[in-house]
């Protein structure tokens, strides 16, 4: 395949090396530097894509991060990713895409029979169409859109790549490297400011590298490449390509996706496929430059039709030539710099000015060259299918109102220049209030929000004079500043070409008869017609007209499309432009790979994975694992086929019988040290602390301002100021930072320290009749006798000379004790009641087990203290104070909380003692009666009994106090059950409390 | 992201904090009868203020210490931030 529409010489592209890549599964060439759209026009490919709505065909319009139609799906390295700009897609060997939106190919896409259908599809369509009958939306219509709509799959594979997010800090970030950052960024570097110079695209200059213009005696581009080379020697700048900063954040935040290979067939060991800067600016420039907008006219989709600078661009950059037979239609100057272009290389352009009598510098140039041009003259419509054959074009009247006779001309691509558009979303983004300006008729940045400043034609400056003067001095004035260094930089001269001025014309009138689709948005297929018809419903603020006809709201949001479609509201509203104002520009500028955004944060790593110190002996040991919080904790420790059903009850029966252990080092530990430690604990929990003596524990519950139970967990004072608290493993956090605002805000006069000691020990809880037994014989010198450490009683002992802390308290409800060391001595600890446990038939249980038999105990648990009860509600009412005060008091006399038929917890057990309860199940008095079935409470927790061997449940009831022994429904429309069920006590099993005391 | 000056540890961003509500509420004494209305207002009620406000932030990955912050909660502009027992004038 030759590469038909390269030119000989000239470009950027490296010919020494050819590249191969497949479109469509067809094979091609181009050239390293190319992107995938310079090398398809190199080949002469135009057809693309097809559009959104109408499937019309698709081709180039643009040649950079504005591009509306050509959105391709790639595939590299095994990988595939929609929505890429073939625009901005390097080439690189091997590199495969295929065009989006069609079925089943380009060329013949059977969602085009919607182009001729397009009279039942304007603006508003879906919304009018698609709401009745109701029933329709899930059967036919959503499913229909779904196949019709859409630019691209997103694979449903593991993304292999990485991603990496930075953070940095700098003096001034400067946003594009076109001649306004790089005078900006020169300036400030040489001032010794810590500098960001960030470019989207692969080469540095931005226009410099396209323009016919002389800086200091050298062309633009080797001006450009001089100055990058030596900021990129200064160790205080940052150069960076492939860069895209899309968005501008509070407090002068900038986020920016930078691209590290993408352009490379694979990417590179250890390296990431995106980097996202956060990048934390001092002052930031932005030089994010103008993008030429177009004028509407007839069929002004086709491919084929495109921007006069992308036709510039792909000629000067890549050196390819758009077309053979260039027609340029142009309301401004710019055009003429591509028709020259075009006939510096044997082309020979028709040049259509929709204005009357232009005289400038450039346009002298053109006429010297012999260029053929004719004035007051327009394209009225594209002519052609998948490409442009011809156009028909006309005189037009001084007002722009009327067409002359029409003709037709031979032509096979329309380079389109209706004045530049400055890129102001960053500014925008940013918090400024951009204005009108009426000499261009564009927004330009206002006034500033944050410290930002706008430079170049990013701010509506279009000569090379004046932007290289404003930015030599804004980068020296703003980082002198910030350094104090002031070093003098001679402006170089330059020598450009002047512009006359453009002419306000943008849409180009229907001839009469006809009815051509004139485009807005080419991403979206908006026409001026759909505007028109959001307008004559009655919609006016272009917000409202932007969401109904979807203007500006495809992947290029609007690059493009946005100030026409304010031109032509403002037209038929008979408003200035400001007046109609402009929609908010949101970020990212582009769009960005979730991939990016997300990070290393996927999988295992979108958390921290805490591990308790004794995980590896769980693992050896077969321990099935579960999520708590962060923490990994065993669920159970598997013997041969055991299920979770199966191994947790044998685990939970063996405490019941003999004596089992658990890991509890998740439970959240606080250190708290001072003299008015007591009285902090009697001000956060519900119950008296100020006589707890030296050497015991306590079980306290603590409460919310609102009276809800926020936490519950034994302390133990430990010595005279010293004490010990527990929390439960979800909400150690939240006590700690609940604990240090009532000691920093509420109550600094008490003195005392908080601080967490969680990670510091490691726990075993040992439980069972045989608890005591194994204890003595770990700790043969302490006396471990019911006297010697009774129930909540605390020691120290000596662990085979590691120092221990034992705790008698008891989660399961038999006898048991906690002990505590140091973390380093976790698995040591563990393993020496291993050992010593063996001769009282010790087993390790897990989570399922620890559930198991604190449930059918009655105690609560996370499930019960969910945020929504108090203590009342979990028979907690005896451990509230009524003669101090505490956090939460006063609300518990709200009057719904002492309500006659307060919720309150019970048990639940299934009439037919087999079935299991689902957890989250209601329960309803009558499982017959019309839904909504009124709900008298909710299962919070089942369990399979080891003591009865009978499925028990802990329920939340309404008027629960009142309601044992009633016969009850638990309903569970999830799972489909219906379980007539019995309320009985919550205190299932030792009911009297007598085994932790034993 | 916020850029948060705390007045122990200096410029930090946003995401080194969490967020506590309004700093002028006070808490109601101990042992001090009060009505529903003003435990209410303690409790639950809040104004929801465009413009200045005076918030509490904890810089709970850093020095975790309670700060106040005064902030525009419509610009997000940030005039000055306090220690816990400082007086803010």
């Amino acid at each position: 395949m030759t590469q038909a529409f390269r030119i000989d010489n000239g470009g950027l592209v490296d010919r020494e090396k050819k590249l191969s890549f497949k479109f469509n599964g067809k094979t091609y060439f181009g050239y390293q530097g190319d992107t995938l759209a310079s090398a398809l026009l190199a080949n002469g490919v135009h057809l693309v894509g097809r559009s959104f709505k109408y499937h019309r065909p698709r081709g180039f319009f643009g040649a950079g991060v504005d591009e509306p139609y050509a959105v391709v799906q790639l595939y590299r390295n095994g990988e595939t990713e929609p929505n890429v700009k073939a625009t901005e897609q390097e080439l690189f060997e091997g590199l495969e895409a295929k065009s989006v939106n069609c079925w089943p190919s380009v060329n013949f896409d059977i969602g085009a029979i919607n182009n001729f259908l397009r009279i039942f599809l304007p603006a508003g369509f879906y919304y009018k169409t698609f709401m009745w009958p109701k029933s329709f939306w899930y059967r036919i219509y959503e499913p229909f859109i779904r196949k019709a709509a859409g630019l691209g799959v997103a694979s449903t594979k593991h993304d292999k790549e990485r991603y990496e997010h930075k953070y940095e800090y700098c003096d001034l970030l400067i946003a594009g490297s076109g001649p306004s950052g790089l005078a900006s960024a020169y300036a400030a570097a040489k001032n010794g400011a810590k500098v960001i110079l960030a470019e989207d695209k692969p080469r540095f200059g931005g226009s410099l590298l396209t323009s016919d213009v002389n800086i200091g005696n050298q062309s633009g581009k080797d001006w450009a490449e001089g100055i990058i080379a030596e900021l990129k020697t200064m160790p205080n700048v940052v150069v960076k390509n492939r860069s895209q900063i899309f968005g501008y954040y509070d407090h002068n935040m900038l986020v920016m996706s930078e691209k590290v290979s993408d352009h490379l067939p694979s990417t590179k060991k250890y390296h990431p496929n995106k980097r996202l800067w956060y990048i934390r600016a001092k002052e930031v420039l932005i030089s994010s430059g103008s993008i030429e907008r177009p004028i509407v006219f007839g069929n002004n989709d086709t491919p084929g039709v495109m921007l006069s600078s992308a036709a510039k661009e792909y000629l000067k950059v890549y050196g390819v030539l758009v077309g053979r037979k260039p027609l340029v239609f142009t309301n401004n100057d710019s055009g003429y710099e591509t028709a020259i272009e075009f006939k510096k290389h044997g082309v020979d352009p028709i040049v259509l000015d929709s204005r009357k009598n232009p005289e400038s510098e450039i346009i002298d140039e053109a006429k010297n060259l012999g260029i053929n041009i004719k004035n007051s003259y327009v394209v009225v419509a594209a002519q052609g299918y998948k490409k442009v054959k011809s156009a028909d074009i006309a005189n037009i009247s001084e007002d722009k109102k009327q067409l002359g006779k029409i003709e037709n001309i031979q032509c096979d691509c329309i380079c389109v220049s209706g004045f530049w558009t400055p890129t102001i979303h960053l500014a925008s983004q940013s918090g400024n209030k951009t204005k009108f300006k009426e000499e261009i008729d564009a927004f330009v940045p206002g006034q500033s929000k944050q410290n930002e400043i706008t430079l170049g034609a990013a701010n509506g400056v279009f000569s090379l004079e004046e932007t290289l003067k404003t930015s030599f001095t804004a980068g020296s004035e703003l980082s002198k500043k910030i350094t104090k260094n002031d070093y003098k930089i001679a402006i170089p001269n330059v020598v450009e070409k002047k512009s006359s001025q453009h002419d306000k014309f943008w849409c180009v009138p229907l001839p009469k008869g006809k009815n051509y689709k004139r485009f807005l948005d080419f991403q979206n297929d908006v026409a001026v017609s759909d505007v028109e018809i959001a307008l004559r419903e009655g919609y006016r603020s272009i917000e409202h007209v932007k969401r109904y006809t979807t203007l500006g709201m495809a992947t290029d949001q609007g690059k493009t499309s946005n100030l026409n479609g304010l031109q032509l509201v403002s037209e038929i509203e008979n408003k200035v432009v400001p007046a109609v104002g402009h929609t908010t520009f949101r970020p990212p500028y582009t769009p960005v790979s979730i991939g990016a955004i997300v990070g290393r944060e996927v999988g295992k790593h979108s958390k921290p994975t805490r591990k308790s110190p004794m995980h590896l002996w769980h693992e050896k040991n077969n321990a099935v694992f579960v999520d708590a919080g962060v923490w990994l904790r065993p669920r159970y420790y598997r013997r041969g086929n055991e299920n979770l059903f199966e191994g947790s009850k044998r685990e939970a029966k063996n405490v019941r019988t003999n004596v089992g252990v658990c890991d509890v080092t998740t439970l959240g530990k606080i250190d708290i040290k001072g003299p008015d430690a007591a009285e902090l604990l009697n001000r956060v929990y519900t119950n008296a602390w100020l006589k707890l003596p030296v050497g015991k524990a306590r079980y306290g519950v603590m409460l919310r301002e609102d009276g809800i139970v926020m936490d519950d967990g034994t302390t133990t004072r430990i010595s005279e100021n010293h004490y010990h608290m527990t929390t439960t493993t979800a909400q150690a956090a939240n006590v700690l930072s609940h604990l240090e605002y009532y000691l920093q805000l509420v109550w600094p006069e008490l003195n005392v320290n908080v601080v967490s000691t969680t990670e510091q020990w490691a726990g075993a809880a040992i439980a069972g009749p045989k608890s005591r037994d194994l204890l003595q014989k770990l700790f043969p010198n302490s006396d471990v006798s019911n006297e010697g450490l009774p129930f909540m009683g605390y020691m120290e002992g000596d662990l085979f000379g590691v120092k221990a802390r034992i705790y008698r308290i008891s989660f399961s409800g038999e006898l048991a004790y906690e002990v505590n060391v140091e973390s380093d001595y976790g698995n040591f600890m563990w393993e020496k009641i291993i050992e010593a446990g063996e001769e009282f038939n010790i087993q390790p249980y897990g989570t399922e087990a620890l559930s198991t038999l604190r449930i059918e105990m009655g105690h609560v648990a996370g499930s019960e203290l969910d945020g929504r009860t108090i203590p009342f509600d979990n028979a907690l009412e005896g451990l509230v104070s009524k003669k101090k005060d505490f956090i939460g008091k006063r609300s518990l006399q709200r009057s719904a909380f002492i309500a006659e038929d307060r919720q309150r917890i019970v048990g639940v057990v299934p009439l037919d003692k087999q079935t299991s309860i689902p957890e989250g199940s209601h329960l309803v008095k009558d499982d017959k009666a019309p839904l909504p079935n009124p709900k008298l409470g909710h299962i919070s927790a089942s369990c399979w009994s080891v003591e009865y061997d009978n499925p028990f449940s802990l329920a939340i009831l309404k008027d629960g106090k009142n309601m044992i022994g009633q016969k009850l429904f638990a309903m569970s429309p999830l799972k489909n059950k219906v379980i007539p069920v019995e309320i009985v006590s919550s205190h299932y099993v030792d009911p009297k409390g007598e085994r932790v005391r034993s | 992201m916020l850029y948060i000056n705390c007045p122990h540890c200096g410029m930090r961003s946003q995401n080194e904090f969490s967020y506590g509500g309004d700093a002028s509420v006070k808490r109601p004494e101990l042992n001090k009868e009060i009505s529903d209305k003003e435990w209410d207002d303690f409790v639950y009620n809040r104004k929801s203020l465009r413009g200045k406000h005076l918030e509490l932030w904890q810089h709970i990955s850093g020095c975790r210490q309670w700060i106040k912050v005064e902030r525009d909660t419509a610009t997000h502009e940030i005039f000055k931030t306090f220690k816990a027992d400082e007086e803010v004038a």
